[in-house]
C-alpha cells in the first residue's frame, strides 16, 4: 500500500514537471502576438494573457516542487497583473493619435 | 494522499492546461483585438484558476488550500473588470475592428480616437 501511494506520489511530480514544460508553449504564443502587434491595444492584451500563464506557472511550480511558497508567488502575480492592466487601459484610453 | 485526489488534481492541472492553450491559440488567431480580449480574458483566467485548484488538491495542505482560493476568488472577481477596461479602451483607441461599419452601436455614447492609417498597420 505504502509503495504503491510513493509511486503515485512520483507520477504527480513527474506529470507536474511535463505540464511546466509544456507551459511554454501558450507562453510562446503570448510571446509572438506581444512582439507582433499590430497596435498597441494587442500587446496589453497579449500582457494580460501572460498574467494568466504566469500564475499557472507558479502554481504548476508549487505542485512539482512541493513548496507551498510558490502559491503566494501566484497570488502576488494575480494582483500586480490585474493593476498593471488597470493601468495601461487607462493609457490606452488616454494616447494621442499617432503617438504611443 | 487518496488516488481519487490525485487523480482530479491531475485532472484539473491539464484542464488547466488545454484552457490556457485554446486562449493562446485564440490570442494569436483572431482578427482583432476585441475578439483577441474576449479569448484572452475569459479562457485565460479559467485555465489559471483550474491550475491553481489542481495544484492546491494535490498539495492537500489547509494553508496551501486557503491562499488557493483567495487566488480563485481574486481571479473570478477581477476578470470581468480587467475585461471591460480592456474593450473599451480598446474601442477608444480607434483600432480598426471588424464588423463596425454602419452598426456602431456606441456611436455618440464613446469618443473613438481617429487612427492614422501611416502609424497604426492593419489587423492581419
Amino acid at each position: 500500500m505504502m509503495e504503491s501511494l510513493r509511486q503515485v506520489d512520483h507520477f504527480l511530480t513527474t506529470a507536474s514537471y511535463v505540464l511546466l514544460v509544456l507551459m511554454a508553449v501558450p507562453l510562446g504564443m503570448t510571446l509572438v502576438r506581444m512582439l507582433a502587434g499590430p497596435s498597441y491595444a494587442d500587446r496589453f492584451v497579449a500582457l494580460d494573457m501572460l498574467t494568466g500563464v504566469a500564475v499557472s506557472i507558479a502554481a504548476l511550480t508549487a505542485a512539482a516542487t512541493g513548496r507551498r511558497e510558490y502559491m503566494d508567488v501566484g497570488l502576488g502575480l494575480a494582483l500586480f497583473g490585474f493593476l498593471g492592466t488597470c493601468a495601461l487601459s487607462a493609457f490606452l484610453e488616454r494616447k494621442e493619435r499617432g503617438r504611443p | 494522499m487518496s488516488l481519487v485526489l490525485a487523480v482530479a488534481a491531475l485532472l484539473l492541472k491539464i484542464a488547466g492546461f488545454v484552457f490556457l492553450f485554446s486562449a493562446a491559440l485564440g490570442l494569436l488567431r483572431f482578427k482583432d483585438p476585441l475578439q483577441r480580449m474576449h479569448a484572452a480574458t475569459k479562457a485565460g483566467t479559467v485555465g489559471a484558476g483550474l491550475s491553481v485548484a489542481g495544484a492546491a488538491l494535490a498539495h492537500g495542505d489547509g494553508l496551501t488550500m486557503i491562499v488557493a482560493a483567495v487566488t480563485i476568488l481574486f481571479l473570478v472577481i477581477t476578470v470581468p473588470l480587467a475585461g471591460h477596461l480592456l474593450g473599451r479602451a480598446i474601442y477608444v483607441s480607434g483600432v480598426p475592428l471588424q464588423g463596425i461599419e454602419g452598426r456602431d452601436a456606441l456611436q455618440g455614447v464613446l469618443k473613438r480616437h481617429e487612427v492614422d492609417p501611416s502609424s497604426e498597420a492593419t489587423t492581419n
